[in-house]
Formats: C-alpha cells, structure tokens, sequence
C-alpha cells in the first residue's frame, strides 16, 4: 500500500467527498486490485468512474453522490485477494450508503463478492470480469452461474465482452496469420482457464492443431523448462490465457530466451502498461499479439472521443485500455440513478438495481448498447492488438478490429 | 528436437536455476546451524539485492541499457562481477543490521518468538522492495507502476554459445551462473573448514555454550554467519536478476520457498546438503516441466520433499555431516 501514485488520486478523492457530506448521500464504491502490479490499470480505472460521478457534478438533484476507492489485493500476493474481496463486499453491505460496487477487476474475485452482493440486493457493476462463467450457463460448473445469484434475480452486470467472444475472436486470428499448431496455457484461474478453454475449442473447429496443453505456475521464476518441452512438440503458436500478474511476461520473455520461434496471443488480462515493462519491447515486437474486448482508447469515437479527449486534459496522460469501462460501469449507475430522481423516486439499492437492469440502447462511450436478461453487454467488438516501439519504451498497436 | 537433445537443455536449464537456488539455500542453513533460526527475511533480502542491482545498472546510463552491446564484452563482465560484489555486500550488511536489531535482543526468547520477528522482518523488507520499484528512474518505468515486475537488461550477449543452428540452446548467462556460484562455494567450503573463524562456527553449531567457554566470541561468530549467508543471498539475487531478465518486489517469496525446501531436502544445517538440495530441486522441477506437467511440478517438489523426509527425517546430508555449518 505504498503507493506514490494513488496520492494525487487520493487528494481528489477528499476533494470530492468533502462536497459530499450533503444530507441524503449515497454511496458508490468500486474494489479493484489497487496493489501489485495491476495498479497502473486500475489507477487509470479509478480515474474514469471519478471523471463519470464529477461530470454529473457529484450530485442527482440534492443527493450527493460520494466514491470510495477500495483495494481488493494484498501485498503478499500482489494480485487480488479472496479475503480482502470478501471483507469489501461484507463492508459495501454493512454501509447503508452504499447503492453500487463497481468491480471486480479478476474474474475470480468476482466469484465471492457475486452471491454476498446478490442477497444484499446491491448490484454490481463490472468494468473488467470477462470469464462468461458468472452470467452464461454450460461455461462452466452445472450449478454457474445460478449459485452466484442465491436471491434467484440478477444483479451482476458487466459493461465487457465476455471470454466465449474473445478466446474465438483469439482462435480466428490464430489461424489468419497462418498458425498450425498450436500449445495452449493457462494461469490455472478462473479467468485465464476459462478463456484459454474457448480458444481451445475454437482452434479445434479451425482445424489447428492442438500440439499440448499446462497449466503454468505463475509465481514460478522462469519458463525455460516449459519452453523447451513446447519447442520440442513444433509449437508455432503459444495461447496463454492469463494476466500480467500471472507472470505473462516472464513467458513472453523466457520463449524468446529458449529459442521458440512462436508467436504468442494473449488476452486483455494483458492489455495494460505493465506487460509490456514486464516482458520489455524485444520479447513482443513483432511476435506478441493482445486481444481486447473493444477497441484502443484513442480509436473511440463519438462519446468515447469525448472521453478520451477530457480523461487525456484532467490526468494529463493516456488512459490505460479499461479507463473507458471504469466510466461507462459508473456512467450506467448514474444514468439509473438519474432515471430514478426524474420520475420522483429515491435513490435506494432496491431502486437502482431495478433501474440498471433496464438498461436499454444505453448511449456510452462504447457506442449504443443494452444489458440482455444475464446482466451481459450486447457490445461485442473486440480487438487485436501488438506492440511496437516509442520513445518511452513501448505501446499498444491495434492490428485489427472484429465486430 | 531428439529426446537427447531435450533431455540435455533439461539438464542444462535444471542445473543453472539448482545453482541459484542453492546459493539462496546456503543463506538458511548458515544461520540455522548456527542460531537455530530460520531467517524467513532472507528471501526478501535477496529481493532487495535485485533491487539494487537496477538501480546500479540503470544509474550506469540509459545508453548502455538500451543496448547491450555498447557495453564490451569484457566490461559487461565486469559488470556483472561488480554487481555480484555490490549486492552482496549490501545483503550481508542488510542481514548483519536485522539481526543486531531485530534478532540478537531476542535471542534467549522462545524460538517462536523468533520465527514470529523474523516472518514481520520480512513483511517489511517486501514493503520496501514495493517503495523500491516506484523510484523515479528508467530502469523501473519512471516509478509509474511500483508493483509490476520490472525488466532487467541482459547484461550479457544473448547468442547461442553451440550456434544458432543448435536445438540446444546454452547462453552466456547460464555459464556465468556456473563461472559465479562455483567459486563462491568452494571458497565458503575452504573458509569453513580451514580459517580460525570458520573453526569458530563449526564449534559455535555444535556447542554454543561450550564454544564461549572456550573463549570464542560466539557474537562475532553471529555476525559473520549473517554477513556470508547475505552476502551469497546477493550475489544470488544478482545471478537471478541477470538470468530471468525480470526483478518484482515477490521474488524473494518463491526463491526464498524454494531454498528453503532445497536447504530441508539436504539437512537444514549442513553445508554441502544446501548445495545438493538445491541442485536437486532445480533439476527435479526441470524434469518433472518436461516429462509430468508444469502443472504438476510443485506437487512433484513436495512429493520428494516429504518421501525423503520420511526415510531420512534429518535430510539427505543431515546425518553424515555432524558439524551444522
């Protein structure tokens, strides 16, 4: 938690919860891993909902809107933690104020904030969860996603596309740029499993063939071992379904080192300035390619131009490719809470639930979209993107856009 | 690639992450056989020698950095000597000061005590590799993502020594972990078995009380056990740094894990046991990547572990070598 960057954060945050002690508040509260190195995304992120809840002047009519800004990861593990997850959603339903959680940031924590948060009747609003696991059924156990929903109704909603798009989306450009066969991993989460799972199936379908299959211990030092037995079976593609915190960079750097001369797909877990410091620009210039359920910041249009136009004035520096989903989750809630003040009601968790899962042809920064029966978007554009060279290291590319 | 071939680059991979491993290991029995603790900072001690390490290498100039061959050969060595030297002074001097503070006035309380202090020593030290990693400079991305893992600069020419032709790949980085770790050993071996105060601490294992009688001053004996087991603690993290091309503020967690298992497999307390430990853990995990699963090769680590254990409860060397250090 000593963190130099979340100080300038933090002074806005007082800033704004100082005009927030108005006298019916109510609450927004986002957990995401604000510790490790998922920091620089989420920093980005937090930024984002703060831009969404100033816009609206930090008030509906005379309720103020006040934002917290909760860490859901520790620094033993550097990633998020299943304690601290659940201690914040047990904290979000203690605190009569609160009438929204923004979050989660990992799929995982998603898990065990998802069936507490339901039975409180708060809904819960995801910027970044895309394992299709916690809203679509036949993804995964027999009983998901109904026992992440214990009151039987549906209050997770999510503004990203889900993994059962993106690992085909992943699949597709495997085969186009003229993969044959193929060595699938994963960072044995809920997340990078599930993802890496689609794009096993998709490959299939494809006709590629799947030449092996692990799953990689993510605190591990280094991959050589791995990279040989992957060289060994003629590997011209390596799936990785994991994040930057499941050591993707030490991956990308270690097939380099071992002489593999495969290209590597990553997932959007991947999407972020840490990896491409993890890896360094070498181990993923020309070789690496990132899938991103949406597309790159400065690529938005419309709304989203807007957005990235004031996000790049107020913070003065480019946003992180899940900025613009930390404002849409929030610029969600504030249009249902808005809804509700219009028509004379009052801003409870009941309510704002209720108005959320109406949603319909919502106009955002991702263009026009509604939430479908499982809380999912129906926005499913997604993009490839590499890495290439710039003056401060490195950036992200976009190769191609799928719709 | 041909199964010989694989089993080869398996052996040269298994042996050059053993090596490390057992240099980290030698930093837990060192201390355990002379004070009976075990030193859970001595990971992150080793951390911070990474940390270190960057900041020397970054300081050295951005221009050396982004291109490793402005460096000579010969000056990229030197380099690399002056890193091992550097962070293992440090990490001795940074071991030495935990135990004057933290340890030494806790030294007649219950052992759980001391287990207790020095598992808190090490939340600390990972606090500050944290604080370390947001240092505004290049080399750690400008300070702007403090936790993520940092990239460090192959120090080293990256070719294949058997030709890039080969299936087998052997770098310079893999021999310069043999060229370091190897002398390191044997001189700590000669120095146990051949100087006064290396007397001193075989006696000190054995004995302490009886080691003060006879007129050895057991602190100072402390001391230097602290000072050589962080001294190798940092030099090995500089050989990590250099091989993985990665520091992050948790790599002393796993490399700590791993010497520790190393340093039971061998006989918490002996010398040569750290050694063989370690070796045999950076091979088995080798192994067990090619030839099992990744997935499974904690399991395997553990499994022999605990097999081990069972027949030899005192390790593999932990009985035939009576003195602890």
């Amino acid at each position: 938690m000593l963190q130099i960057v979340r100080i300038s954060s933090t002074l806005a945050a007082i800033a704004l919860s100082a005009s927030a002690f108005a006298a019916d508040a109510v609450k927004i509260v986002s957990s995401l891993p604000r510790t490790g190195s998922a920091n620089a995304q989420t920093t980005s992120m937090v930024n984002g909902i703060r831009m969404a809840i100033a816009e609206v002047g930090g008030k509906i009519g005379d309720t103020a809107i006040s934002y917290e800004d909760w860490d859901d990861a520790s620094p033993q593990r550097g990633n998020w933690d299943p304690a601290i997850e659940a201690q914040n959603a047990d904290k979000a339903i203690a605190d009569k104020a609160v009438v929204a959680y923004i979050g989660t940031y990992n799929s995982g924590a998603a898990k065990i904030s998802m069936p507490k948060l339901n039975e409180a009747g708060i809904v819960m609003v995801s910027p970044a969860n895309t394992a299709p696991n916690l809203t679509k059924p036949g993804f995964g156990e027999d009983n998901e996603p109904a026992v992440y929903r214990p009151s039987g109704k549906v209050n997770y909603f999510r503004v990203v596309p889900t993994d059962d798009v993106q690992g085909a989306v992943a699949a597709d450009f495997a085969k186009e740029i003229g993969a044959k066969k193929v060595f699938v991993l994963n960072d044995r989460e809920v997340y990078g499993k599930g993802v890496a799972g689609v794009f096993e199936k998709r490959a299939k379908e494809l006709g590629l063939e799947i030449v092996g299959t692990d799953g990689i211990d993510a605190k591990a030092s280094n991959y050589k071992s791995l990279v040989t037995k992957m060289k060994q079976a003629g590997a011209d593609l390596v799936y990785f379904g994991g994040t930057t915190q499941t050591n993707a960079g030490q991956l990308a750097k270690d097939i380099v080192a071992g002489g593999l001369k495969a290209k590597l797909i990553v997932p959007d877990g991947c999407y972020e300035q840490a990896f491409i410091e993890a890896a360094g620009v070498k181990a993923l210039e020309n070789r690496c390619f990132i899938t991103f359920g949406g597309v790159e910041a400065k690529s938005l249009t419309g709304k989203g131009k807007d957005f990235y136009e004031n996000y790049k004035k107020t913070y003065s520096n480019e946003p992180e490719g899940y900025a613009v989903y930390g404002y849409e989750s929030t610029k969600v809630v504030i249009a249902a809470m808005q809804r509700i003040h219009a028509a004379g009601g009052e801003i409870t968790r009941a309510n704002v639930l209720a108005e959320v899962a109406k949603t319909k042809d919502f106009e955002g920064a991702l263009g026009t979209w509604s939430f479908d029966a499982n809380g999912d978007t129906t926005n499913r554009t997604m993009s490839v993107n590499t890495v290439v060279k710039s003056e401060t290291g490195g950036t992200f590319s976009q190769v191609k856009v799928v719709n | 690639m041909s199964e010989t071939e694989v089993f080869m680059q398996q052996v040269i991979y298994g042996l050059s992450n053993g090596m490390i491993i057992a240099l980290v290991a030698l930093g837990y029995t060192m201390v355990y056989g002379i004070v009976e603790l075990i030193n859970f900072a001595h990971g992150d001690v080793f951390t911070l020698g990474g940390f270190l390490a960057l900041t020397i290498v970054g300081a050295l100039g951005a221009a050396a950095i982004i291109d490793p061959n402005a460096l000579g050969e010969s000056s990229s060595w030197l380099l690399l000597f002056g890193l091992v030297i550097g962070a293992g002074l440090f990490c001795g001097m940074l071991n030495v000061g935990i135990d004057r503070i933290v340890y030494k006035p806790l030294r007649r309380a219950p052992k759980l005590t001391q287990l207790v202090a020095a598992i808190g020593v090490s939340f600390i030290i990972v606090n500050i590799a944290l604080f370390w990693g947001g240092a505004p400079m290049e080399v750690f991305g400008d300070g702007k993502a403090a936790a993520a893992s940092k990239d460090f600069p192959e120090l080293l020419e990256g070719s294949n020594l058997l030709g890039e032709e080969s299936n087998v790949v052997l770098r310079l980085e893999d021999l310069a972990i043999f060229i370091i770790t190897i002398p390191l050993m044997v001189g700590l071996t000669l120095f146990v078995k051949k100087t006064r105060l290396g007397r001193g601490m075989r006696a000190t294992a054995q004995n302490p009380v009886a080691a003060r009688l006879m007129g050895i001053d057991t602190d100072r004996v402390i001391s230097a056990t602290f000072l050589i087991g962080g001294f190798l603690g940092g030099a090995a993290s500089v050989m990590w740094s250099v091989y993985n091309n990665t520091i992050s503020f948790q790599m002393g967690f796993r490399a700590g894990m791993d010497a520790f298992t190393a340093a039971v497999l061998g006989g918490i307390g002996s010398l040569p046991g750290a050694m063989v430990g370690g070796v045999l853990i950076g091979l088995i995990r080798a192994m067990s990547d090619q030839y099992i699963e990744t997935r499974w090769t904690n399991v395997v680590v553990f499994s022999v572990l605990i097999l081990i254990l069972v027949f030899r409860p005192s390790g593999l060397l932990g009985l035939k070598q009576r003195e602890k250090v």
